[in-house]
């Protein structure tokens, strides 16, 4: 079969290189890469569908405990200060640094709510192989393009260095809600490990039509 | 997954008349604006791309400036106030015996965003002088660049939980320091140019063009 009477949607374009390449049926836990750049094009895992859907559900309920108990407790000299994630974001809530308070409000908890709610949105009805909801692909695409704005896994880092910095100076206290935080990190990445856009997106197409 | 090109030679979707989207990887007739599938918009090639590149690379070099002059920190305790900047804050960490924290603050701060800088420049003059040479090696360092940029936020957020954590009252406060939104905006700003730079431009300078 020559190019030009091969349906479109057996082409695959590398996002990265512009390559063209055919598509294909992979075999299962198979990865195929770009024969130009070498980036991966598309991996094939049996039942990611779900497993991608059951992880942002627990990533979900795990964030709003992250966000309602206390993080971090910190006792001196009598006095003591109990923080919650909420409490870090509004530490810039003074002045100049109000922008950033909203931009950490956004890094750590809203942008990996809103990937996570997106997720749930476009793959639930896929899992139970039904026809997927108004918006689904606008949801999709919405939750890979902040990707790389959502930034947990960057913030449980900061804490870290912050306990040691703050460790000579008072005793700190890890609540409940820090564990919590880790959990949604570990998950977070367990999960986008499992998204083939490739794949998400074809299922999307054969359960429409 | 083989080649659509015929024999052993590749060609892109621009050379077969077709125009991919960089969301889904839909091909579409050349023509096409919007993707049918995820509605996504379509651009064979960036054409802005290395502009954009450089207006946010430069505004991200520039808030890096006062990040490093004003301090990050501002503590006050019983007996002393003191600001710390970000070399200020590692030094510290340095000097407490955490070698190991504070290289992660050091390679963070310090280490990826101007890696990151001289990282983008090279990718972008090397594209507008259609350099053939180390595509993969320069493909490889736009990939660490997107991947490795966020990671600056680091600081950032140690400050936020920092001036959130120790607030207590006459014994210890800290406070963050404006050079806290300035690193900010210099971290979002390289992460922005690093996202309008079109990879498919490194790869072109060896294709032939219609």
């Amino acid at each position: 079969m020559t190019l030009h009477t091969m349906p479109l949607d057996d082409l695959v374009a590398c996002p990265q290189c512009d390559t063209l390449h055919m598509a294909s049926a992979l075999p299962s836990n198979a990865r195929a890469h770009c024969q130009q750049c070498g980036i991966v094009l598309m991996t094939s895992q049996p039942a990611a569908m779900a497993r991608i859907l059951s992880l942002a559900l627990t990533a979900f309920i795990m964030m709003i405990a992250a966000v309602s108990f206390p993080f971090l407790t910190l006792d001196a000299g009598g006095l003591r200060n109990a923080t919650s994630v909420i409490d870090a974001v509004l530490a810039f809530n003074e002045g100049y640094a109000f922008p950033l308070a909203v931009a950490v409000a956004f890094f750590i908890v809203v942008i990996p709510l809103i990937r996570l709610t997106a997720l749930i949105y476009a793959l639930g009805p896929l899992v139970r192989e039904q026809k997927p909801r108004q918006g689904a692909r606008k949801a999709f695409a919405l939750a890979e393009r902040l990707r790389p704005w959502s930034m947990a896994e960057i913030f449980i880092v900061g804490v870290t260095v912050a306990l040691i910095k703050v460790a000579g100076l008072a005793a700190v206290t890890i609540g409940p809600a820090f564990w919590a935080f880790a959990g949604v990190v570990v998950i977070t990445v367990l999960k986008d490990q499992l998204i083939c856009r490739y794949s998400i997106w074809e299922a999307l197409d054969k359960a429409t039509a | 997954m083989g080649s659509a090109g015929q024999g052993h030679s590749l060609i892109t979707a621009r050379d077969a008349g077709l125009v991919a989207c960089q969301q889904c990887g839909q091909v579409h007739v050349l023509r096409a604006k919007v993707c049918k599938r995820c509605e996504g918009r379509l651009q064979s090639r960036d054409e802005d791309s290395l502009q954009k590149v450089w207006a946010w690379l430069i505004a991200g070099m520039i808030a890096y400036i006062p990040a490093n002059l004003y301090p990050m920190l501002l503590t006050s305790t019983l007996t002393e106030r003191s600001e710390s900047t970000i070399i200020g804050g590692v030094v510290e960490l340095f000097e407490y015996g955490s070698w190991g924290v504070a290289s992660i603050v050091f390679i963070a701060s310090v280490m990826i965003p101007v890696g990151k800088f001289i990282a983008i420049m090279y990718l972008a003059v090397s594209v507008q002088r259609k350099s053939k040479a180390n595509r993969h090696e320069r493909h490889r360092a736009y990939e660490v660049v997107e991947f490795i940029g966020r990671w600056s936020m680091i600081d950032v957020f140690v400050v936020a939980i920092l001036s959130a954590l120790v607030q207590l009252d006459t014994i210890a406060t800290i406070n963050p320091g404006i050079a806290a939104v300035s690193f900010a905006l210099s971290v979002i700003f390289t992460m922005l140019s690093a996202q309008a730079f079109d990879s498919r431009l490194i790869w072109d300078a060896d294709r032939t063009q219609q």
